[in-house]
């Protein structure tokens, strides 16, 4: 049984990565250094913001995904799909947006300033906060979405016959459903924001808006203090975990949802206030999440024509990792489309990759110099990260093949390779391109790790654009997260494409 | 020269079969019972997707009992799923000539045209099952048995799908096949109709039992009780 094999061989590497640079960190970590103030401030940051960020979230995502459910306009499909864009959107880039709308030379502070307002400053919880509504904004959107959209027509029919105004309605149909998919979606988000890096690194900062991985950063970037570190790294990895568990309890992880370009039929829909709520709910939800994306696109025009050699070369950087780790990462996953190696891709969740990253670099460090196996470090825990996700995408699809081509496989005696090569893998195309695009966007765009190592000659293209932002060279900066963003999606639509054309039916 | 059971005892979750028969080669064989009699089980012992718990299954006189499916001497149409639907006809019969390559040998090609005039689809080689009409279908599937080349057909209803006419047509094409090529074919069916048609003999499964096949004709006139409250009165 040669799949079998490759089974074996993929669950022992990802669990000993899983598991390896952990201990590694434990193992440093034996001089307890205790927790000072700074590191309990930073663990009660990160509780807070992730809070805050989620139950922020959720908020707004309500009403927004009340209007997407019961509204048909043109462009809702777009605006669907463009829900789904954050997933794969480069911290960088969203953060340079941001900063052009909400920045101290933004939009709204220039408005503000000319009538007078004094200026609203976005450094520290702020833009923290802001940075996170706008990433988990449209994921708790969706989950909601989905939630109104799985609603029987049944209910809303029988609602109607009956008479039921909003109130009743609210009561009897839609409060129901929030109860149980709203917890879900907060819980979700609030493990995400848990482990928070790029953006408390370029946002926050500062004693006040430090978070444990931004904190774990700095132990080992400005006092290369790996104890410190290791401390930090297991008090992150035991809040993770716990998070992560919970969470698991409460729901699962949200992917590719499908069917959201339905439209739920009800009979309240002329009711001029809830139009009238439905438009602006719809029309600020765009203008934040589009307004950013436009700024780096009209910024980033101009620098992008002169970007330095240095630029490019992290850019080609960037992608060689990002072409790495997708291979890895398939090669891992494909082996473990199996319920319990779902389970042990989970790992890849509850893991910070800065704990990974430091295990890695204890471990390699009496081999080689780390700082230059940077690129092969960031390249295999990217793959690491992306790997549940990957899982969660191909698992159904792969699962599916085998129940339905199993039998046909052993009358024919067909070999595992060619089961492979003929069967498995072309009608998993299109799963296995979408998931290719996904990992390859999320590594091309990964800004964590590899800021960890921070060495100019092996910069990424994530990590240059921060650099160039440090040294207030805005405009290089923003050609880079222009550049940046061509290439991360540009990645991700050449997989999900490959994927789609001629894929099996 | 035959495909015997012998003391068979099988178990699927808590279903029990126990089964000792023996057919003759080149005969056609009925097997009939109601849903749930234990048919299923009965041709996933034959077929080697389920290991008796007991007793052995032999083809001319070789315990082929631990033998995987694909390397026993016998070629399985299944109800569905008989080809690959990504696959062009030509690649899914190339794999069913070469289960450990998949690759095309010289020669394939000629024997992979003749099977499918054997079963009336010349020129059909470039399509895919999408493009095919049901009955094009079942044909495309009995020649990609037929080219596996195994003496023992298994034939799991799988033109039960099909109008009564194709059906019909289908089992005539079997029959002339199998006659001429000398192979020992068992249908599972629940309709006694093709029995008659179809063999000359029939195995009666109930409740986990088998019966060893016996002459159709002289079953169907005269049932069993148990066969007959299956038949119903008429």
């Amino acid at each position: 049984m040669a799949s079998r094999a490759f089974s074996i061989v993929a669950a022992l590497t990802v669990a000993g990565l899983a598991i390896g640079p952990v201990t590694a960190v434990i193992l440093r970590a034996e001089a307890f250094s205790g927790f000072r103030p700074a590191d309990w401030q930073a663990l009660w940051f990160t509780l807070l913001q992730a809070t805050l960020s989620a139950g922020l979230s959720v908020m707004f995502a309500i009403p927004l995904a009340r209007a997407l459910a019961r509204r048909q306009f043109i462009g809702r499909g777009l605006l669907v799909a463009l829900l789904g864009a954050p997933f794969i959107l480069p911290v960088i880039v969203a953060v340079l947006g941001l900063l052009a709308v909400f920045g101290q030379s933004g939009l709204i502070n220039r408005v503000l300033a000319s009538f007078g307002v004094p200026e609203v400053q976005i450094y520290g919880l702020h833009g923290v906060l802001l940075a996170h509504v706008f990433f988990n904004l449209p994921l708790a959107t969706r989950l909601i979405l989905q939630g109104w959209l799985a609603i029987p027509t049944e209910q809303f029919r029988l609602a109607a016959t009956l008479g039921m105004g909003r109130g009743a309605m609210w009561r009897a149909i839609e409060l129901p459903m929030l109860r149980r998919i709203v917890p879900g979606a907060f819980a979700v988000i609030f493990v995400i924001c848990l482990s928070s890096f790029a953006v408390a690194l370029t946002l926050g900062g500062g004693p006040r808006a430090t978070t444990l991985e931004l904190a774990i950063y700095q132990s080992m970037r400005f006092d290369f203090d790996l104890a410190r570190a290791a401390v930090l790294g297991l008090v992150q990895l035991a809040l993770a975990l716990t998070a992560g568990l919970i969470a698991l309890q409460v729901t699962s992880l949200p992917v590719a949802a499908k069917g959201l370009d339905r439209q739920v039929p009800r009979w309240d829909r002329t009711d001029r206030r809830a139009i009238c709520t439905d438009i602006v709910w719809i029309g600020l939800a765009a203008l934040f999440l589009l307004m950013p994306l436009l700024m780096v696109t009209l910024n980033g025009l101009a620098g992008i024509t002169n970007l330095g050699a240095s630029v490019w070369q992290a850019a080609g950087h960037s992608v060689l990792v990002a072409l790495g780790s997708t291979a890895l990462c398939l090669l891992w996953a494909l082996p473990l489309t199996t319920r319990w190696g779902e389970w042990l891709g989970l790992a890849g969740i509850a893991l910070s990759p800065l704990v990974l990253g430091i295990g890695l670099f204890l471990i390699v460090r009496p081999f080689a110099n780390p700082f230059e196996l940077a690129l092969y470090v960031t390249a295999t825990v990217n793959a690491f990260v992306s790997l549940p996700f990957v899982l969660r995408i191909l698992r159904p699809e792969a699962e599916a093949i085998r129940a339905d081509y199993a039998r046909l496989r052993d009358a024919l005696g067909l070999s595992g390779w060619v089961w492979l090569r003929w069967v498995f893998l072309p009608r998993l195309k299109r799963p296995l391109g979408f998931a290719a695009g996904l990992t390859a966007a999320l590594s091309m765009g990964d800004l964590g790790v590899i800021a960890l190592f921070a060495d100019p000659d092996r910069a990424t293209l994530p990590l240059k654009v921060y650099q160039l932002m440090g040294a207030y060279r805005m405009d290089q900066a923003a050609g880079g997260a222009l550049l940046l963003l061509i290439l991360s999606l540009g990645l991700f639509w050449m997989f999900d494409r490959g994927g789609r054309v001629g894929s099996a039916t | 020269m035959a495909l015997q059971l012998d003391h068979i005892k099988a178990r699927s979750g808590t279903f029990d079969l126990s089964a000792t028969l023996s057919v003759e080669v080149g005969q056609r064989v009925a097997i009939i019972g109601a849903s749930g009699s234990g048919k299923s089980t009965l041709l996933d012992v034959i077929a080697g997707f389920l290991t008796p718990v007991s007793g052995s299954v032999l083809w001319a006189g070789q315990n082929i009992t631990a033998k995987a499916p694909g390397a026993r001497p016998i070629g399985i149409l299944f109800q569905d799923t008989n080809l690959f639907p990504h696959l062009t006809i030509r690649q899914n019969l190339a794999l069913a000539l070469n289960p450990g390559s998949g690759r095309l040998r010289a020669g394939d090609t000629e024997q992979i045209n003749a099977s499918l005039a054997r079963v009336g689809l010349e020129g059909f080689a470039e399509r895919r099952l999408s493009e095919m009409s049901g009955g094009q279908q079942s044909r495309a599937s009995l020649a990609r048995v037929l080219l596996q080349g195994r003496p023992v057909l298994l034939l799991d209803e799988p033109f039960a799908a099909l109008g009564p006419a194709l059906k019909v047509e289908m089992l005539d094409l079997v029959t002339e096949v199998a006659d001429a090529e000398g192979l020992t074919v068992l249908l599972v069916s629940h309709d006694p109709q093709d029995a008659r048609r179809f063999a000359s003999q029939t195995i009666v499964v109930e409740a986990g039992q088998v019966s060893p096949p016996q002459d159709t004709m002289t079953l169907l006139d005269n049932p069993p009780p148990g066969l007959r409250a299956y038949l119903g009165s008429g």
